[in-house]
């Protein structure tokens, strides 16, 4: 069984590491500060105890005050598993640090965002839209997009 | 006077048999050697992720269909049990039976026509394909019975299942189920000793372990790398913590191991149909009372299920109303597919055909 790791402990875990990092925690998810995300990431795959080294989903929802940007990680070794939020607030040019030097399954799942939601992920190597064409005006998933 | 060289261009496909749907790969070549390579999706986008907004639970159950459509099924049970988990809803005895039964047909029925069409990219024209549609048309009349479609189903339901098995059905599931071994059998006598099939597979396009999670690849690409993962067994979910099956494993990630993990799959899958069909209870309902238009408590869920590709997730977000706030697919084939570069580069145009044959590509499930 997938035991999801507790959101809580490891919240102060990374408080600890990283000051100033955590926004809020609850019993489910994870809420990070979107400009030290990198450091999380990177905390979170290397620390013994956690080890999240498998990213499965990667998405953003859009609550038209701020986007949510979901990470669903998983630990292998341990198999637990934990999701990450970050908020991005603003709608002409919400940015949020890649994760594609930790985990590589972030590539297209950020292409795909950055399509869909026009979120920019500051760092990803090769930034442009997956599924739509270029030069397509505006991005589909947002909510006031009609 | 010095020969002036240049970097070649290539586009495979959109439209090319090998890349077993509207896909193309536009490659960077040295002579025939690959030096770079990169996907171009999004022929086959269809926006479902934003159609799901204004439609409501069991309206998104056919646009589920289209996504992986050879294998419909696992991801009519990918969404019905997300959404499942997200209202709370309980699922009974005999269609959770069903719903297994149905899932490991599909898985046979997926990896046939991955393996097939993975020897006709190796040069094996439509023979080992035929033999393959043999067997898969016996599971395609299967499902026909039970829901008068063959391929794109919209059989499950939030609670449930559409409509009870007729009395043939099962019968003929242990008719399927014992003849099956037997033409395993005979696949292995084709293709498993085949000279030409192992000097073309056996160590080409390798996926290192470290690799194939750091990427994320899931399914039999992640356990052909050496990785025993497999949702089933490690996470369980619906009643698969009660049968007793393997997890076929690889060891070089290679192309060859992705055939093998697959064939030996199918060997798995027929365990757990045997047993499903021993276990399962003879009367009873087989959908929960679910309202039409049903209205799940605001909140956020991830369900996912080991799908014939991989991992299958639907990320779903309610607000309370008869439709979802945001509907997100985890899309296995797209996430299996970052590994092209790793895979592809260094070897020739004929091999990377393989190498992209191995990986069991949906397009319907890349674009969405």
């Amino acid at each position: 069984m997938t035991v999801a790791v507790n959101a809580e402990e490891t919240g102060q875990k990374i408080a600890e590491a990283i000051p100033g990092s955590v926004v809020s925690s609850d019993k489910g998810s994870l809420t990070v500060d979107s400009k030290a995300l990198a450091q999380v990431s990177v905390f979170l795959k290397n620390t013994p105890g956690l080890e999240f080294d498998y990213l499965t989903v990667l998405t953003a929802v859009d609550y038209l005050d701020y986007f949510e940007v979901i990470y669903r990680l998983v630990s292998l070794r341990n198999n637990q598993s934990l999701i990450l939020k970050t908020r991005v607030f603003g709608r002409d040019n919400p940015t949020v640090p890649s994760v594609t030097d930790t985990w590589r399954a972030a590539y297209y799942q950020e292409r795909e965002i950055f399509d869909l939601l026009g979120i920019k992920f500051e760092g990803h190597p090769d930034l442009r839209r997956l599924l739509l064409w270029e030069g397509f005006n505006g991005h589909p998933l947002r909510r006031d997009y009609l | 006077m010095p020969i002036k060289t240049e970097q070649f261009y290539l586009n495979v496909g959109p439209q090319h048999p090998s890349t077993h749907g509207v896909f193309r790969l536009r490659l960077s070549l040295d002579g025939e050697v690959v030096t770079d390579v990169e996907p171009i999706i999004g022929y086959l986008h269809r926006g479902i992720e934003k159609l799901a907004e204004s439609r409501t639970y069991t309206q998104i159950i056919p646009l589920t269909d289209r996504l992986d459509y050879l294998a419909s099924m696992t991801d009519n049970v990918a969404y019905c049990l997300a959404v499942e988990k997200l209202a709370g809803i309980k699922v009974p005895e005999r269609a959770e039976h069903i719903r297994v039964i149905f899932s490991e047909l599909m898985r046979i029925s997926s990896h046939m026509m991955a393996v097939g069409f993975y020897l006709n990219d190796c040069g094996a024209f439509f023979t080992p394909v035929l033999y393959m549609w043999r067997e898969r048309e016996k599971i395609i009349d299967l499902f026909d019975m039970v829901c008068g479609q063959r391929l794109l189903y919209n059989y499950m339901r939030v609670g449930g299942v559409s409509q009870d098995i007729p009395d043939e059905f099962i019968p003929a599931v242990k008719k399927f189920v014992a003849e099956m071994p037997q033409y395993i059998g005979e696949y292995n006598q084709l293709i498993k000793q085949n000279e030409i099939f192992l000097a073309r597979s056996k160590g080409v396009g390798i996926l290192p372990k470290e690799t194939a999670i750091n990427i994320g690849a899931s399914g039999p690409v992640l356990r052909a790398s050496g990785v025993k993962w497999d949702i089933r067994k490690m996470d369980p979910y619906s009643i698969y913590d009660r049968f007793d099956f393997e997890v076929p494993t690889g060891d070089a990630g290679d192309c060859y191991d992705r055939y093998w993990v697959r064939i030996q799959e199918m060997t798995q899958s027929l365990r757990i149909i045997e047993q499903a069909i021993n276990q399962m209870p003879a009367k009873g309902p087989i959908c929960s009372d679910v309202p039409q238009f049903f209205r799940p408590p605001p909140g956020e869920t991830y369900g996912y299920i080991e799908a014939p590709k991989g991992n299958l997730g639907f990320y779903i977000v309610s607000d309370g109303s008869i439709a979802p706030y945001r509907l997100h697919i985890y899309p296995p084939t797209l996430i299996n597919i970052t590994a092209l570069k790793d895979m592809m580069i260094g070897w020739k145009v004929a091999d990377l055909i393989i190498i992209f044959g191995s990986m069991d590509v949906v397009l319907g499930e890349i674009d969405r």
